[in-house]
């Protein structure tokens, strides 16, 4: 395991008063780079693994990003009621149940309950045969609005996405993600492969330069990661809501001073396929909770 | 009027007589400020919960008064001794109006 800063933020029962929590009784529970994250006392995660056979040149482990966050934010993903990601897993339970769209059907027509999407998450994105290209699963939540439901599709990086992708998600959390990136989605993967080691931006920076060459270290105030995306949609506390990863992919391309790529571009569907597969083996944690 | 208000409680089934127990509870409300304008340049009118009680088979536990400043979905945790069987009882104030509440039955064991 790679050298992770030892300087911890002194200040980190702070971050209990960010989600508006009045921790009247803190409970003295510590988590740290070394700790296990077991899901509302029983489900047990993987957040460090053997990293998959095609980064074997590059990385020995692999760590979900959960690891690089501090105490306080890693207890409040321990649990379901303290997770503020999962009031957003309500809100797309209605949405799930709710007719829209010329049709009148719901998601709830055809696929029952969201518990009929277990495993889904862990394998999105994947190749789509009869439509004969990569699909992540915010492309399939759209294609079902537009063709099976005559709805208007969501916006990628909206709420209703977000919320969407992260019922799904909780439906396959604990599983590893098993992402293909072979036979048909192989082309995709080796364009998201070559995006991810371009440099970008008037700071000329690739995503292997902070979050392969870098995870561990500090990038000003902030503890690098390696990237993963096995935690999305995720929490954050900075805008108090879910994000997704193609908005995370915009941010971090806007941060080398580039004009990034648009969400929803070919590019970023095939930037997500990539580092969906670099976190293979790591559990599904959507929606995680990250700074 | 605020959209989407869900209380959620957790407290424990059971105790036993004159345990301390945790409770932990947030309700989702989007706890507008009041000082935020639209894209319009109009002021968004303040929409806060005010006023959070918790009671335990009459006596009050806690009563807390918020302010502008708290973020959206409050939550609060808290301990309370449990001396008998009985119910808690959550109350949530809205600034425009609306209360909502939530209660949790606690047998001794």
């Amino acid at each position: 395991m790679r050298a992770f800063a030892t300087s911890r933020a002194t200040t980190s029962r702070l971050a209990m008063t960010i989600a508006g929590a009045l921790a009247i009784a803190a409970t003295p529970l510590f988590a740290d780079e070394e700790a296990d994250l077991v899901l509302n006392g029983e489900t047990e995660m993987v957040v460090r693994t053997a990293a998959p056979d095609h980064l074997s040149d590059t990385l020995d482990e692999i760590y979900s990003g959960w690891v690089f966050r501090n105490d306080d934010t890693q207890v409040m993903q321990a649990d379901d009621f303290d997770n503020p990601g999962m009031i957003f897993v309500d809100q797309a339970m209605e949405a799930w149940a709710a007719a829209d769209g010329s049709e009148g059907k719901s998601c709830a027509s055809c696929h029952d309950g969201p518990e009929s999407m277990a495993g889904v998450r862990a394998s999105y994105p994947k190749w789509n045969a009869d439509a004969g290209e990569v699909r992540t699963l915010w492309m399939q939540i759209n294609d079902c609005r537009e063709n099976q439901m005559g709805a208007e599709p969501w916006k990628i990086t909206g709420g209703d996405m977000a919320a969407m992708e992260a019922l799904i998600s909780v439906q396959s959390r604990g599983m590893p993600v098993n992402v293909a990136i072979d036979g048909p989605a192989a082309e995709t993967w080796e364009k998201g492969k070559e995006i991810y080691y371009t440099r970008y931006g008037q700071l000329e920076l690739s995503c292997a330069n902070c979050h392969e060459e870098n995870y561990g270290n500090y990038i000003r105030a902030d503890h690098l990661s390696q990237g993963q995306i096995n935690g999305f949609p995720t929490y954050r506390l900075k805008n108090a809501k879910l994000n997704s990863v193609q908005a995370r992919f915009e941010g971090c391309i806007r941060d080398t001073r580039a004009e990034p790529f648009k969400p929803g571009s070919d590019e970023f569907i095939a930037l997500e396929l990539y580092v969906a597969s670099r976190g293979n083996g790591l559990s599904v944690e959507g929606p995680s909770v990250r700074n | 009027m605020a959209e989407g208000v869900k209380p959620r409680v957790k407290a424990p089934k059971s105790a036993s007589a004159g345990e301390v127990v945790t409770i932990k509870t947030l309700i989702s409300h989007p706890m507008e400020s009041g000082q935020r304008k639209d894209s319009s340049g109009n002021k968004i009118p303040r929409s806060i919960i005010n006023r959070f009680t918790c009671d335990f088979n009459g006596q009050n536990v806690i009563d807390v008064t918020m302010e502008a400043a708290i973020s959206t979905n409050p939550y609060f945790e808290f301990e309370a001794t449990v001396p008998e069987a009985g119910e808690f009882k959550f109350t949530w104030y809205d600034d425009d109006g609306s209360v909502y509440e939530d209660t949790k039955a606690v047998s001794i064991a």
